[in-house]
């Protein structure tokens, strides 16, 4: 018997991004028999954030699955699925632990679409909790989109809100490709209401978050908030920036962020993992390549350092917060 | 087909291999496993073995012509892959490493879609839904993971049990160091799941010997796991087939996983880029001579079938006939065109990669504008 779903139309109050994740994961569940959730601990514990809360005692242990310990058994099992025609919507416990499964991503995932000129697809999910800020130990604040979005075959996408968390994750089920979805856990715990209503934007484009004339501040997943708040920072200076939430990393939306360079003359790409070799680094060869006499100022970058990723007392000089986006956008106008 | 006949308990078998036809073609018995075939049945071994053998002479031919960019002999592990795959029925399905020639022929891959990727004209000619036959994967041991996966998907589809399905996966002797290869061990034991591991133990991993991957024998590498491994003569069809049918059924009637370590050895190099000589002794290749897998059974059906002489020269004559489409094939196989490395790249449109197809394009007929 199909089980009862938590979410019809209307308003559902406030509600954190991991919730938001777990509503959407469990209409998927619910919309195609052939969804499963796997990864470690996401049964009966629920996942170490409790996003997959509930979801076994409604679905069952065939269709959530608490895996053996070894991340590339779960990416090289849920390959192996979704060549029987299943959608595996895999949980990577935290960032750090993904690299093991790196092989079975890169090698076989990426790549089954093409080598067997279309014929095969392998619509897998692969969830990765992303990320610093929450005081970890090493391993569990890591932010490995480049290498996701540098591969040829995955979408990569990373939503910064409760609203795109439970539209976003239901678009990944659904779409034919694989796909990489980093959860920005920092701001798990952050509610919002959720737009039952509307229509949600397609997976692959941007988001105007707030319009603004002299500066375009491009960020992803957890970088959104710290946008948002560096914007209304420089409000109360006078300046006025536009914020812009990526939401999808492979593809990128780079004519989004065109227009809004077009517009402003100026951009500001703020992400957490390293700026080295980085999201920043394509958008910024990109736009120079598509607007470069609309430019004002270089395309500047502020994120992580080359290093890796520091101990947790002090983490904070190593993520970009207000002061530092601030800091960008003082020198991008005084060119 | 012949009935499974034999009366396999589920349990270990070695470190003897298990033996239905000798090197000098006499047939024997062995308590757990009987192959019980036809005469008909074996001759079509027969053929299968020759055609296989006749595939790979001329693929390795092929390259040396400058036709094939690389070529994986299977030489010497015709009987392995022969008796493997037709173990296999349709509803089974088979996940490869590059090697599995002679699988891929029993399978209904034509021999020419099998070359393509060889030829460099793709990645993977065939279509692995309709024969059952995965792509063949190169990463070693990462199809162990596919083929567990896949197995698990039969069980979700209700398929294990009287009238079910298995799978099987390949491996050689090296994938066993390879951490997916264990990983896939795990999960097929605690999952349960339908699926046979079939290890052609061809003694040689590129130069590395099987002594330099393991201390223990490689069919008992599955006790730790907690399912059954035997031991069968690679070189011999009926074993081969006996044993692999045995494991299949104990697979698709909820049996769990069953490791298979064939015996074989690989009479030619790695791939055709490869110098044997460098690290093998010649006396060891003679002595493996000696124990061909068709000589085995040429020698039984010379005994056994009073038509054996006009189905040898009918044999011979199909293998010519593979030959010479195989090589007027691989001459005439088109290269793709270049802006086809963008198809297929997602399965969905994907912004970016348009784009870049489009720059291509442009590209490429701005020289068309020009002459």
């Amino acid at each position: 018997m199909a089980p009862q779903r938590s979410v019809g139309g209307g308003a559902t109050g406030p509600v954190t991004m991991a919730r938001a994740i777990g509503m959407g994961l469990r209409r998927a569940l619910e919309d195609d028999p052939k969804t499963l959730v796997m990864g470690e601990d996401v049964g009966q514990l629920g996942g170490v954030f409790r996003v997959t809360d509930g979801l076994l005692k409604d679905f069952g242990e065939a269709r959530v699955i608490d895996t053996p310990l070894g991340e590339a058994g779960i990416i090289g099992t849920a390959v192996g699925l979704a060549l029987r025609g299943y959608r595996p919507v895999c949980e990577i416990q935290f960032d750090g632990f993904v690299y093991p499964a790196f092989d079975q991503i890169v090698s076989s995932l990426a790549k089954l679409h093409a080598r067997s000129r279309g014929r095969l697809s392998v619509p897998v999910v692969i969830r990765i909790p992303f990320g610093g800020g929450i005081g970890a130990v090493e391993h569990h604040s890591e932010s490995p989109e480049a290498y996701f979005a540098h591969t040829a075959g995955l979408r990569v996408v990373s939503p910064a809100t409760p609203n795109d968390a439970y539209w976003m994750i239901q678009q990944a089920v659904s779409s034919a490709d694989p796909v990489v979805f980093l959860e920005p856990k920092r701001r798990y715990w952050e509610k919002a209401e959720l737009d039952l209503a509307s229509s949600p934007l397609p997976m692959g484009e941007a988001r105007l978050v707030l319009p603004g004339s002299q500066v375009t501040l491009v960020a992803y997943g957890p970088t959104v908030r710290t946008a948002i708040d560096a914007a209304a920072a420089a409000r109360e200076e006078g300046i006025s920036i536009e914020v812009i939430d990526l939401r999808s990393l492979s593809p990128l939306d780079v004519d989004a962020v065109e227009a809004s360079v077009r517009r402003t003359g100026r951009l500001v790409v703020v992400h957490e993992a390293p700026v080295s070799l980085g999201l920043g680094a394509e958008l910024a060869a990109q736009i120079t390549e598509r607007c470069f006499h609309s430019l004002e100022a270089p395309v500047l970058r502020v994120g992580g350092a080359a290093v890796p990723y520091p101990p947790a007392r002090v983490e904070e000089h190593y993520l970009p917060d207000v002061d530092r986006v601030l800091h960008a956008v003082d020198r991008a106008l005084a060119y | 087909m012949g009935q499974v006949a034999s009366a396999w308990d589920g349990t270990e078998v070695g470190p003897d291999p298990v033996q239905l036809l000798t090197p000098a073609g006499r047939r024997v018995k062995h308590p757990s496993f009987a192959a019980d075939v036809t005469l008909e049945e074996v001759r079509g071994f027969y053929r299968d073995l020759v055609l296989a053998r006749r595939l790979d002479t001329e693929a390795t031919a092929l390259q040396r012509q400058g036709e094939l960019g690389l070529w994986p002999p299977a030489l010497g592990q015709e009987a392995a892959q022969i008796g493997s795959g037709r173990a296999l029925t349709s509803a089974d399905h088979a996940f490869p490493t590059y090697r599995e020639h002679g699988v891929a022929l029993t399978r209904g891959v034509d021999a020419l879609e099998l070359l393509r990727m060889f030829r460099g004209v793709d990645h993977g000619g065939w279509d692995p839904v309709a024969t059952g036959f995965h792509l063949y994967t190169i990463v070693i041991g990462a199809q162990t993971l596919h083929a567990t996966g896949y197995a698990m998907g039969l069980q979700r589809d209700g398929r294990v049990g009287d009238d079910g399905s298995a799978v099987l996966a390949y491996l050689g002797d090296g994938a066993t160091s390879q951490g997916a290869v264990s990983e896939a061990f795990v999960w097929a034991a605690a999952m349960n799941a339908p699926i046979v591991f079939f290890c052609q133990n061809n003694g040689w991993a590129i130069s590395e010997p099987t002594s330099k991957q393991t201390r223990i024998p490689i069919y008992q590498r599955a006790r730790g796991f907690g399912f059954p491994g035997v031991r069968v003569d690679g070189n011999d069809v009926l074993g081969v087939l006996a044993v692999t049918r045995a494991a299949l059924a104990h697979a698709r009637e909820g049996g769990g996983p069953v490791l298979v370590e064939a015996v074989t050895y690989r009479m030619g190099a790695h791939t055709t880029s490869d110098d044997p000589s460098r690290y093998r002794d010649p006396d060891e290749v003679a002595a493996w001579r000696a124990r061909d897998p068709i000589d085995r059974v040429r020698a039984l059906l010379e005994r056994e079938d009073a038509a054996f002489a006009g189905l040898a020269a009918a044999v011979e004559r199909e293998a010519e006939e593979l030959a010479e489409r195989v090589r007027s094939g691989v001459r005439s196989m088109p290269d793709p065109a270049p802006l086809d490395i963008y198809d297929d790249v997602y399965a969905e449109p994907h912004a970016a990669l348009e784009r870049e197809r489009a720059e291509h394009a442009a590209y490429l007929a701005s020289f068309e504008e020009v002459s």
